[in-house]
């Protein structure tokens, strides 16, 4: 009798749990992979296309990465249409703080703002939740560079690495282990990282520069530069990234046979 | 009728207001203090009708104080004076405006001390110097005169000791005594109040000099 507690939102079921947001974050982790990095100079997000279709209109860029305000750009996991609702609501919310305070919004603000709204979707009836998750990369006075990510439920939180999305626990692991040991990284390693962990975490076996997208956001002479990089830039990178590849295995190759000699 | 003044000098901002209450034509009260500590590192001088000044100061200075609970930091002058002018337009657009004219004094870490202009109108302006009330035709003359970009403490408060000079000279009003604030990096202070019977007694003390000088 699970089904008893599956249609509405609201009503927990004798378990305490809320299926339905449940069932909302597993739609997420089918949906095309985000990561973000936080590095020491800047910070990135990278993102999985699933639609290369060769009759797409290619005057639409950029699917999944969105700049919000002039300092904050997040990235998207999930059911795009609720994500579009979402991402305006952002810009909304961002512009809103701005009338009022004649400042830009503090990231956080703008997230836990937007969390707030998700959550609502959980508690009031009659209505399903946001089936997104979004990455946010930005940047304020009060605390520098900083990355968070948000769920269904409205939980969210500062990461220095995280990813979400389909294969996200394979990635979020990876992260761990690239980055525990060196502490923090700079942002042309972090590109390469994001390039590492994408091709290891994605189903096919090649990455491709139409298969990705990748932004930077940095801070130059006390303004922030947020750099939606071209597929051809996207492209050097899976180069190199091929390139090392290929350097590790063959190196691994010479010394399987000098050992088996 | 009333009057408020502000000076903003190159590590702090001081603001003066005068302290009387009046209902009518009669003089209520003339210690009344008009201006408000609304953040650590934030003044607000405040005249006009006397409910309204006292409920906007406390509007304004409240909200404040949540955002800092909310968000752990407080809210820059700047984005403060935003805030409070904003609040002061969509009031002046309802049936209830507030009828308040101010000086919002505060000093940021980053930016240095940071002076603004705000009337009911809901103009608002950073301004190196300024007053306003009947007093302000009076005092700006003055300040002009006496004001320059490397002013210390004393000398802006001696500026303000000129200012009130002249308005209890030439008002009508009887504005006999004026709170000074002063605002930098460390905070805020009240500096002695200056008052009518202070400048007297100088003024008297100083041709008293002159006299024995004389025989």
């Amino acid at each position: 009798m699970a089904r008893r507690y599956d249609s509405r939102t609201t009503i927990f079921s004798p378990e305490g749990r809320l299926y339905q947001v449940e069932y909302a974050m597993e739609a997420i982790s089918h949906a095309g992979t985000c990561l973000g990095i936080l590095s020491s100079d800047g910070i990135l997000l990278a993102a999985e296309k699933r639609n290369i279709n060769k009759l797409l209109d290619s005057a639409l860029y950029s699917e999944k990465i969105y700049r919000l305000n002039n300092d904050i750009v997040c990235s998207v996991a999930g059911i795009t249409s609720d994500a579009n609702v979402l991402t305006n609501e952002l810009r909304l919310i961002a512009q809103r703080y701005e009338l009022n305070h004649g400042e830009p919004i503090p990231v956080e603000q703008l997230v836990s703002h937007l969390c707030d709204i998700k959550q609502a979707y959980t508690q009031y009836g009659g209505k399903r939740p946001f089936g997104v998750s979004i990455l946010y990369m930005g940047w304020d006075k009060h605390y520098g560079f900083q990355l968070y990510q948000s769920d269904p439920s409205g939980n969210y939180g500062g990461w220095k690495a995280t990813c979400i999305g389909n294969n996200f626990n394979a990635a979020v692991s990876m992260l761990k282990t690239e980055l525990t040991d060196n502490g923090s990284i700079d942002i042309n390693k972090a590109k390469e990282l994001a390039v590492k962990v994408l091709s290891k975490t994605l189903d096919t076996n090649k990455l491709t520069s139409e298969r990705m997208e990748m932004a930077t956001l940095r801070r130059v002479n006390n303004k922030t530069v947020i750099d939606i990089m071209k597929s051809a830039d996207v492209d050097v990178l899976i180069k190199k990234h091929e390139a090392t590849e290929a350097a590790a295995e063959a190196a691994k190759k010479e010394k399987a046979t000098t050992s088996s000699s | 009728m009333e009057t408020v003044i502000g000076i903003r000098g190159p590590d702090f901002v001081m603001l003066a207001a005068d302290c009387v209450q009046a209902s009518s034509i009669v003089v209520m009260k003339s210690d009344h203090n008009k201006i408000h500590k609304i953040a650590d590192k934030i003044a607000m001088a405040t005249i006009g009708d006397a409910g309204d000044s006292n409920q906007f100061t406390e509007f304004i200075s409240k909200n404040l104080a949540l955002y800092k609970m909310r968000n752990g930091y407080e809210l820059s002058p700047k984005a403060a004076a935003h805030f409070t002018r904003r609040n002061l337009a969509d009031y002046l657009r309802s049936r209830t405006p507030y009828q308040v004219n101010m000086f919002l004094g505060g000093f940021d870490d980053k930016e240095g001390p940071e002076l603004h202009f705000i009337d009911y109108l809901a103009n608002a302006k950073s301004l190196p110097f300024g007053a306003q009330g009947y007093g302000g035709y009076f005092s700006a003359s003055i300040l002009d005169r006496y004001y320059h970009d490397k002013l210390t403490e004393a000398e802006s408060y001696e500026i303000l000791k000129k200012c009130v000079a002249e308005i209890q000279k030439r008002l009508i009003v009887n504005l006999k005594n004026f709170n000074v604030v002063v605002i930098d990096k460390n905070g805020i202070k009240n500096l002695e109040p200056i008052t009518s019977v202070k400048l007297d007694a100088a003024i008297a003390a100083a041709q008293g000099a002159q006299g024995v000088r004389a025989h």
